[in-house]
């Protein structure tokens, strides 16, 4: 019993200390940048913000956890309690503004766009696809690619096949790899699963078919969509028995090993190949995911301004900082990304990097689902549930029924 | 005075207790229910009247009818696997072999290990690759001559079957020490009279030992089964969120956070509260009134 009012008094006193620390000159700011080139990159961009902004205090709120999985269930028990931060980190698009905007707690960034000039420095289909009725909701930092395609020149070279550029290449190159005893495409678990679905269906139906269906112009039941549903489960028939066990670097594995020729899958990729001291273009390569030449699916991680922020003016220092071309060039080269803005300074990135800079600046731009861009959350689930259940049953019929239903139930069809 | 004082001072040491309970359980359980009730989706609270329509969405769903097979499918497995094995070992150790103390605390070793651990373990252990890179079990198969399996990577519902192995893996042990309790309760008079009566050591344990041991069974049951219900972390652990194996408490998770849907997850919250109220109330009516009759 003791222990039990303990415990309470001390929780009391925590979010007591919580509360007080909020106000005055700290900035404090909510990421999932725990670990690794994430966390390394939020500390040198921290770096600049302290000498730029002596007067303001830093306080990193990081919660540790993939892709934020736990960070997001934090933020919200934050915000329910009217605790917001200073700034926090969200997938730039739909994911943000489908929870954020629509439950009124952040605020457009359209007149910092306009007094810092971010608008001339990135791409028009970016600034697009993060707005929502005519306002631009967050900063982006930096931009991840997803339709990469990534492999082993010399399992290639020994199997006899070029890298495929469309769909259908890819199934006739896949039919000779697993004549040959090599596992065609490594797929992980379950979220895997939708990163190829998105990639399939961007190279069947083109950036503009792809962003018709998110937007509520396009029709999830017609036959286009079915044809792109087909080649999809033709594709899963080409994956390694074992994905669902398998994290997505494990699958990157079998890619290094030989066992698999190909892995899909987003460019966080090229990090874990240098980290497993492979040479880019010789011990492993890439190229866009077949059909998407030309076309760059991206994702995005962003900062915010909340509405009432207790700190309003430290924040928008903070997200200055993370706009600017300082801050993107300090924080990219580590994290292993590309900056949002087109200035960039090019001799700080790798081979790799360098290339998708390159297509950032010339490519069609659309956006990710699994990552966050195209669909709110409560959309992307429903998607998810009709991906998990496809894995098993391979329906296509069903699958696709299920996608019209989740489009009328919780997205833009409604 | 004194006898108010020592009237007072259990209630006085209680009361905190009795509060905690009152808001942290009984308090939050109707909170979930109101919210079940609801129209709240999003961050921002909703409290909109929506009555049943989250619960008939809910049962109408093709995930949480799967969800409730897996539920079906991984509860007898596990309840019928921890105690056939648990009270096999139980009449093992109660032939006072020699060493029985080593095996005791060797059996009962799993059920200290978090379960999220025995998930990864058995991850691996249960790894379905084929070809070169067979590892874990399937080696031990290969080496046996036995084809590898998919193990709970299988078809549904088969895939869920094999979930229940490592659950079984850790709580037969518990098992195992509820029934040797139960064993050691049990007279060796009523065993010498049957005995003396001509019975065989089979026809004891048939027409003896194991009815009396039905209400070491029954807590078993209750226990393993309730476990079982609100399972979670192992699968997680074992299968991330892969929906071939989802369950109930996996579908609350993602629809409350990864969907912000607080009405339906609460909804999914109050359905899993009733499975398992429905199993254990009426154990607790049966023991309490059994105490009353001691």
């Amino acid at each position: 019993m003791f222990k039990r009012v303990v415990l309470a008094a001390s929780a009391l006193a925590l979010t007591l200390a919580a509360c007080t620390q909020a106000g005055g000159n700290k900035v404090e700011v909510f990421s999932w940048w725990t670990a690794g080139g994430e966390a390394d990159g939020l500390a040198a961009m921290i770096e600049i913000f302290n000498d730029q902004y002596p007067d303001y205090e830093f306080e990193n709120a990081a919660v540790a956890g993939g892709a934020g999985t736990n960070a997001r269930a934090v933020l919200a028990t934050r915000l329910s309690q009217n605790d917001p931060p200073s700034s926090w980190q969200g997938h730039a698009g739909q994911e943000l503004i489908g929870t954020y905007v629509a439950a009124e707690k952040i605020q457009p960034l359209d007149d910092l766009y306009a007094s810092e000039g971010w608008l001339e420095v990135m791409p028009e289909g970016l600034i697009d696809l993060i707005s929502q009725d005519g306002h631009i909701w967050s900063v982006p930092v930096n931009i991840h690619r997803a339709n990469v395609m990534w492999y082993v020149p010399e399992t290639l070279t020994a199997a006899g096949v070029d890298v495929p550029t469309t769909w259908d290449e890819f199934l006739a190159a896949a039919a000779t790899l697993e004549a040959a005893g090599i596992t065609p495409l490594a797929m992980g678990e379950q979220w895997t699963s939708m990163h190829l679905f998105e990639t399939v269906m961007i190279g069947s139906l083109g950036a503009d078919g792809w962003e018709a269906l998110w937007d509520g112009s396009g029709d999830w039941a017609s036959s286009d969509v079915t044809d792109a549903l087909d080649t999809f489960a033709a594709v899963l028939g080409y994956t390694n028995d074992d994905a669902s066990t398998l994290a997505w670097d494990k699958a990157a594995d079998l890619v290094v090993s030989g066992d698999a020729a190909f892995t899909i899958m987003g460019d966080w990729a090229e990090g874990y190949f240098k980290s497993l001291e492979l040479e880019p273009e010789t011990g492993f390569a890439w190229a866009p995911a077949p059909g998407t030449d030309g076309i760059f699916d991206f994702l995005s991680d962003s900062f915010v301004l909340p509405v009432d922020a207790k700190n309003a003016e430290g924040a928008t220092a903070w997200l200055k900082v993370a706009g600017s071309k300082a801050g993107q060039d300090a924080f990219n080269p580590i994290k292993g990304s590309i900056p949002a803005r087109s200035d960039a300074d090019r001799s700080l990135y790798d081979v790799y990097l360098q290339s998708a800079m390159d297509d950032w600046a010339a490519d069609r731009v659309t956006g990710s689902l699994t990552h966050g861009v195209v669909a709110n959350d409560a959309w992307k689930a429903k998607v998810d549930t009709a991906l998990g259940l496809f894995l098993s049953d391979l329906d296509v019929a069903a699958l696709q029924t299920a996608l019209v239903d989740a489009c009328a139930s919780d997205g833009a069809c409604a | 005075m004194g006898s108010l004082r020592s009237r007072w001072v259990p209630v006085a040491m209680l009361s905190p207790s009795i509060l905690a309970v009152a808001i942290f359980v009984y308090a939050f359980i109707g909170w979930s229910a109101r919210v079940s009730l609801s129209e709240w989706q999003g961050l921002n609270p909703d409290y909109t009247w929506a009555g049943l329509q989250n619960f008939i969405e809910l049962f109408g769903d093709r995930r949480f009818q799967i969800d409730m097979r897996n539920t079906l499918v991984f509860t007898s497995f596990f309840v019928v696997g921890a105690v056939v094995i648990g009270l096999g070992l139980a009449i093992l150790l109660d032939r006072h072999i020699r060493g029985e103390g080593i095996f005791r605390s060797l059996f009962l070793f799993p059920l200290a290990i978090s379960l999220i651990v025995t998930g990864v373990a058995w991850r691996w252990m249960m790894n379905p690759a084929a070809g070169d890179r067979v590892t874990g079990l399937n080696l031990v198969l290969g080496a046996i001559g036995i084809t590898p399996l998919e193990w709970h990577t299988s078809d549904p519902p088969w895939g869920m079957a094999f979930v229940a192995l490592p659950a079984v893996w850790q709580m037969s042990g518990f098992t195992m020490a509820l029934f040797l309790g139960g064993l050691r309760a049990i007279p060796e008079e009523l065993k010498e009279a049957a005995r003396v009566d001509g019975a065989t050591e089979l026809q004891i344990y048939r027409r003896v030992i194991i009815p009396l041991l039905r209400p070491v069974l029954l807590s078993a049951l209750i226990i393993l089964g309730h476990l079982s219900l609100k399972v979670f972390d192992l699968i997680v652990a074992l299968s991330g969120k892969d929906i071939r194996l989802d369950v109930p408490a996996i579908y609350m998770w993602t629809t409350t956070f990864d969907a912000n849907n607080y009405a339906q997850g609460a909804a999914i919250g109050i359905v899993l509260l009733v499975s398992v109220a429905v199993l254990v109330v009426p154990y607790l009516f049966w023991s309490l009134r059994r105490e009353a009759e001691l």
